[in-house]
């Protein structure tokens, strides 16, 4: 298994170099114009906000996957881990605030050793809607594991699953050896339990995205295959497939120059900046937390260290909602991820 | 602007410059060419595969390029990518070959 970029004291482990990185080459020689110059253009400089629907908390880094594409540079050799006292923190801000969804995202959510009081605790604080971004492997990593599907189930939580490809090759290539059985196995589960059964209530959603450096195809048409060939194939069904672009950060934008895809990757995602996306992107009603209870634009903002700018506002114990809603939210070039084509957000395609 | 090579990868993103020299023909093939890649009977991803494979038959480097990355974007997979290159290839190879019946006939005709 590969180590993560900390681990090897790579050098993106540095947010910095990696936002240099983000602003030189065709953006410093001005063949490329950067993401604020494209909004000043279609005069949507500063981005602002609109009403707070979601508050997605990272609540570690750790995970059992390590792969290629990760823009959290999350691991089995991550330790970060969010505390109790942090999650209660979160319960009382969305209680309060009535912030209808709580997103829950990592690494690996249910290695937190607090993940199941912190769903517990949400869902008995009346919070409308918990989901789990879960990596499907780590069901079948460990017997402790094994019956969460029926503790997601037993609390109505919307499982949102990676799977970014309907065949073993290109998933194992992407996620590892192996990982492809294994999420297959974790579906099957979840459907047992009554996961995408019309009348369960119960919904499963699969999150696709592209195994290299290329772009996400129509939304619906990959939908509509994923669905007929799971059916076929593995008798599994699920509600909606979520498109997602691999924005150039972190293990991504490794990736993307060591295989010397990154020119080519950041010029197809300037052309494709789509101005109607913009007003769609999840940065507008979600905020994101990260493991110590810092608050960011949206998660890869989280990762390029990049805090809100709602000053007196960047941490989840002095949580400030007016202030927040006034804020300008932080863009960079790697934003052009989520404005490309259909555009990309934690739901998938934004127009 | 000197170049060694015949096909440079830059030139493809300057396909659309085309239209600087006849503006109404150029946009008249770009708009044709968008609404032949639009679904109808046929997917947008089936007809991505039939590019891909009529790229190999013309040897397009461009179009070889293009209709990769149009492929794999619209989540085509390497089996199919390559099972539409032996399509265009068999009928490459086909079109050759066929024409081994005139030669016969020719030979026949010539032969006592």
């Amino acid at each position: 298994m590969i180590k993560s970029l900390k681990a090897r004291a790579h050098e993106f482990s540095a947010t910095e170099k990696q936002l240099q990185q983000l602003n030189s080459g065709p953006f410093e020689a001005g063949s490329l114009d950067s993401f604020q110059q494209h909004l000043q253009r279609t005069n949507q400089y500063p981005l602002k906000p609109s009403k707070l629907e979601i508050f997605q908390v990272n609540v570690g880094y750790m995970c059992n996957q390590v792969c290629k594409h990760c823009h959290v540079d999350a691991g089995p050799d991550r330790k970060e881990i969010m505390t109790q006292e942090t999650m209660q923190q979160c319960i009382n801000v969305i209680a309060a605030n009535n912030i209808h969804t709580l997103d829950l995202t990592g690494g690996a959510p249910e290695m937190n050793p607090n993940f199941r009081w912190f769903v517990e605790n949400a869902v008995a604080a009346g919070i409308k809607e918990v989901i789990v971004r879960s990596n499907l492997t780590i069901i079948r990593a460990n017997p402790k594991y094994y019956d969460l599907p029926e503790f997601f189930a037993k609390h109505n939580v919307r499982v949102v699953s990676s799977l970014p490809y309907y065949k073993r090759g290109k998933t194992d290539r992407q996620r590892g050896d192996g990982v492809f059985d294994k999420s297959i196995e974790a579906l099957q589960m979840l459907n047992t339990v009554g996961y995408a059964k019309p009348e369960s209530g119960l919904t499963l959603d699969l999150v696709y995205n592209p195994s290299g450096a290329f772009l996400p195809g129509d939304q619906a048409q990959l939908e509509m295959e994923f669905k007929s060939t799971l059916l076929e194939d593995f008798d599994i069904r699920f509600n909606s497939l979520f498109a997602i672009t691999n924005l150039p950060i972190s293990r991504f934008l490794d990736y993307l120059i060591a295989s010397d895809n990154y020119e080519d990757y950041m010029e197809k995602l300037v052309s494709s900046f789509n101005p109607a996306a913009v007003d769609g992107v999840m940065c507008k009603n979600t905020i994101s937390i990260d493991w110590k209870g810092y608050m960011y634009d949206c998660d890869f903002n989280q990762m390029l260290e990049l805090k809100t700018a709602g000053k007196g506002s960047q941490h989840i114990s002095e949580f400030d909602l007016e202030g927040l809603e006034k804020r300008n939210i932080i863009v960079n070039n790697h934003c052009f991820g989520c404005t490309a084509g259909a555009g990309s957000s934690c739901q998938g395609t934004v127009s | 602007m000197s170049s060694k090579s015949y096909y440079d990868p830059e030139d493809l993103k300057n396909f659309g410059k085309i239209t600087e020299w006849n503006e109404n023909l150029g946009n008249k093939f770009f708009d044709w060419y968008g609404d032949v890649f639009q679904p109808g009977a046929l997917t947008a991803r089936e007809k991505s595969l039939i590019a891909l494979a009529v790229s190999h038959a013309v040897q397009c480097p461009y179009c070889i390029d293009a209709y990769t990355v149009d492929t794999m974007e619209k989540g085509c997979n390497e089996e199919e990518m390559m099972e539409a290159v032996h399509v265009a290839s068999a009928i490459r190879g086909g079109a050759t070959l066929v024409h081994g019946t005139q030669m016969m006939k020719k030979a026949k005709k010539l032969s006592m």
